[in-house]
């Protein structure tokens, strides 16, 4: 059992490193299969890479239900981590959360499971942050779609093995849909509801 | 020879220091305080206050000084600052019902357990203006008697008891309290959130919706059940002692509106009710709400909405006046960049206009 | 009294939180405008108030800010904005398009392209291209949903019947990815082909009217038309009169009360840069100095 006062701590600099955070992840979002990077450091717990760590601390607070896997959770030290720094509550329907935390990916639910938004509000949908292997070696993907000038290529190693097949949903449910966001140590890609994934094997 | 336009930061210190000696005005007269205004101008303070969303004369007072007067300025300033403070959560409901009231009136019952209590009012003053007050004016002292111990219970509850008028919704215990200054407005949107846009909304522009219902323009047969002015205590619970802490009190004005009766096949016929609250005394502001409110509810009560007052986007839309204020006011900013493009189009269509009309293109379609 | 204390870039951590997250939202969805809690500045709405609101929960301290008006860095709202971020956030500011990482604009867009290190804010007046035409919030959400834009074609197909043309000069609506029909905020429709395929990202801010919408970079924008009545920017037939660019938006400026007219860039940074190149046009002068004791 870890108290409060054991926690790693969050940013060093709450304003300035949530904002070079954000614009990270800005960046990665508005350009996906850009490897990003995030500099800022900040403590992190259990599973949590320390990307991941500072994406919670820059977006996460009150306001936003998030949901985690079981693997995220199975140590109390996150959420306690995530409670203490962000006061995000953590909820078992995944369809109300916000944001959703993943560090199994080979377990990854149905993404149906998670808010994909209405017509109406497209916006009130989960973004979905994966951590995965790498997002610099391992199977290449061609991406395009806006952002992304004609086409791009994305090399990572991922699960589920088959994440950007069940991405497709997107086509079919724009303007709602799901975003991701994938993390590997300190790099991040965006995988917003716009991009379409082509596996073109290793 | 053109040269282009420069220097606008010089001329906007300028215009600011320019702006600070007009604030002062004629540096021979005594400089206003903030206690004078606070004391003398208490119901500009108390708008300021109700329409600004933040209970704090002092700030009132300092807004209404710094914008020369100009209140919609003066709210703007306080919401401007309200806008930078942290949340530390919400109070509890404050109870109306036990309020220590200065003036109580009822329009529906010629007597009221605790009785009618007129208090500081202009109603019954004849308009005229009074020289003496430009002369250095003492006023007499008031009239003083025993402080009654009895009850002042708030009319609709009395009327309540007889199950007459429909029941106040209460909210469910630990229910979030929606706040339109947080979250982006939805609609159609809750009661909550109308009366919060009504609290905050223009006293003007309130009274010409509420006037508006009165001549026909959704009638809802209001009558004053109660208007009560006074202080209340404020309670905020705090988890880490486990109770209700008081953090001072309030003067509140409270318009109880009893409205034209509703009832259904399985619902026996009752009155309704319109509501409005505000700080300090403003009664003008809070009876009006209260017709605003009634009509905001036609649809919730199964009355035709067909008048600008039911309607709540109409009406929630443009009740704001800071939100008004800068929005006409940007007209003023430059805009000949659009103008221009608009001016082009034009010039355009003329000629056109022009040609097909001229007499040689006549002769020509002829041919 | 409660003295105010301000944080960095005005907007406190929990404000800049929550737009930032509807900053996501509305890159993923191109054009869509996503609703947020926009907070009271101090600057009155419909001065810029989401542009700053956008702006302050993006910028950081390596950020070089420009600030434009009607394409001037000089007009006095420019002004009074950027010393707002130079005193809020003490960023470097500039006037030249080329340097700057991030360009808070009203009514222009920069005639210097935009490269992919730049951020476009547009302040946004009315963000519903659909309002004109229905007032009600709840129906032209229901019409953005199920992608119905008729009553739009229509009233520009009425335009034509009338006019012979489509008669909207400026905030000229676009389709977004093939989806969104948005409005471009109250810029000239000669900026409009600007927006297609921008290696820039574009935010989109309107504060009173609590919306923020983007189009990310190289994204397809197209302008509303027809087959037989295509889009057409519209420039004035003439060279610049400061550094003869043809290739300009320009401004006409009234030089007298006899109906002389001049007309000069409207991107005050473009035009003087072409000046500092050695182009020079019928009137051109040396800038004018600031002059201490001068007044506006």
């Amino acid at each position: 059992m870890t108290t409060i006062a054991e926690l790693p701590p969050g940013f060093v600099d709450k304003v300035l490193s949530a904002q070079s955070t954000f614009r990270s992840v800005m960046d990665a979002m508005a350009r996906p299969g850009s490897v990003q990077r995030i500099v800022p450091m900040a403590g992190t717990a259990g599973r949590m890479m320390r990307g991941t760590a500072a994406i919670a601390l820059t977006l996460f607070d009150h306001d936003t239900p998030l949901w985690l896997d079981a693997r995220m959770s199975e140590s109390s030290d996150v959420t306690k981590w995530l409670k203490f720094h962000t006061g995000a509550p953590v909820v078992q329907d995944a369809s109300i959360a916000s944001f959703a935390l993943i560090s199994d990916g080979a377990a990854l639910p149905s993404l149906e499971r998670f808010a994909l938004g209405t017509n109406e509000y497209p916006d009130r949908s989960t973004t979905v942050i994966i951590q995965v292997d790498s997002l610099d070696t391992g199977r290449s993907f061609e991406l395009r779609g806006p952002g992304i000038d004609g086409v791009t290529m994305l090399q990572a190693s991922i699960k589920p093995f088959d994440l950007f097949e069940r991405l497709r949903i997107n086509e079919t449910l724009f303007p709602r849909g799901i975003d991701l966001v994938l993390v590997a140590d300190d790099a991040v890609v965006a995988i917003p509801r716009t991009t379409r994934v082509e596996s073109k094997g290793s | 020879m053109y040269v282009a336009v420069k220097g606008g930061e010089r001329a906007i210190e300028n215009a600011h220091r320019l702006l600070a000696n007009a604030r002062r005005g004629d540096q021979s007269v005594a400089e206003v305080s903030l206690d004078q205004i606070s004391e003398q101008l208490g119901l500009a303070v108390d708008r300021v206050m109700s329409e600004g969303s933040l209970y704090d004369r002092e700030l009132a007072a300092l807004a209404i000084k710094q914008a020369r007067g100009d209140l919609i300025e003066a709210i703007f300033l306080v919401r401007a600052f309200r806008a930078t403070l942290p949340r530390f959560g919400t109070s509890e409901p404050v109870n109306t019902g036990a309020m220590r009231v200065q003036r109580r009136v009822s329009a529906t019952f010629k007597d009221i357990p605790g009785g009618q209590i007129l208090g500081p009012t202009f109603d019954y003053t004849h308009r005229l203006l009074d020289p003496s007050l430009g002369q250095g004016f003492v006023p007499e002292a008031p009239a003083t008697a025993e402080a009654s111990t009895a009850p002042t219970p708030r009319v609709t509850d009395i009327l309540g008891r007889d199950g007459l008028i429909e029941s106040s919704p209460q909210a469910e215990d630990g229910a979030s309290v929606g706040d339109l200054t947080r979250e982006p407005l939805n609609f159609p949107a809750d009661r909550d959130l109308r009366l919060q846009n009504l609290a905050r909304g223009d006293e003007g522009f309130l009274l010409a919706m509420g006037y508006s219902t009165q001549r026909g323009y959704g009638r809802n047969h209001p009558f004053v059940g109660e208007i009560r002015f006074g202080e209340v205590e404020v309670e905020f619970f705090a988890e880490d002692v486990g109770f209700a802490v008081p953090l001072g009190s309030i003067e509140l004005t409270e318009c109880q509106m009893v409205n034209q009766f509703k009832g259904s096949a399985t619902e026996a016929p009752c009155f309704t009710r319109g509501y409005g609250l505000a700080f300090g005394q403003s009664e003008r502001k809070t009876m009006s709400m209260a017709l605003v409110d009634r009509a905001l509810r036609a649809r919730e009560l199964g009355e035709e909405a067909l008048a600008p007052a039911q309607d709540e986007e109409f009406v929630m839309s443009h009740s704001d006046n800071v939100q008004a204020t800068g929005f006409v006011e940007h007209l003023k900013l430059p805009h000949y960049v659009d103008f221009q493009s608009e001016l082009g189009l034009l010039r355009k269509l003329r000629k056109e206009f022009a040609d097909a009309n001229a007499p040689d293109a006549m002769k020509e379609a002829a041919e | 009294m409660n003295a105010p204390a301000y944080n960095f870039a005005y907007l406190d951590e929990q404000t800049k939180r929550m737009i930032r997250r509807a900053i996501l939202k509305a890159i993923a969805i191109p054009g869509y405008q996503v609703p947020f809690a926009s907070r009271e500045m101090p600057m009155p709405y419909g001065w810029g108030t989401g542009g700053v609101q956008v702006t302050a929960a993006i910028l950081g301290p390596q950020d070089v800010l420009k600030v434009i008006d009607q394409g001037s860095d000089d007009t006095t709202n420019a002004i009074s904005i950027r010393k707002f971020f130079a005193k809020t956030a003490g960023v470097a500011t500039t006037t030249a398009t080329e340097d700057a990482t991030v360009i808070q604009t009203r009514h222009r867009i920069p005639e210097t392209s935009l490269h992919a290190n730049q951020v476009l804010v547009y302040q946004v007046p009315i963000p519903e291209p659909l309002r004109f035409l229905e007032p009600r919030e709840t129906e032209t959400r229901r019409m953005h949903a199920l992608a119905e834009y008729g009553l739009m074609h229509v009233k520009l197909y009425e335009d034509i019947a009338r006019f012979g043309h489509i008669a909207t000069a400026y905030a000229y609506p676009v389709k977004v990815n093939a989806r969104y029909v948005m409005d471009p905020s109250p810029t000239p429709k000669f900026d409009n082909p600007k927006m297609d395929n921008s290696p820039a990202l574009q935010l989109f801010g309107a504060g009173r009217e609590k919306r923020i919408y983007a189009i990310p970079p190289y994204t397809k924008v197209v302008s509303l038309d027809f087959e037989d009545h295509p889009f057409e920017p519209y420039r004035f037939n003439a060279p610049c009169a400061l550094c003869a660019a043809e290739d300009s938006y320009l401004d006409e400026i009234v030089t007298d009360d006899k109906g002389g007219r001049m007309f000069v860039c409207s991107d005050t940074d473009y035009c003087e840069g072409r000046q500092a190149a050695g182009h020079h046009g019928s009137l051109s002068a040396a800038p004018y100095k600031e002059k201490a004791g001068s007044h506006g």
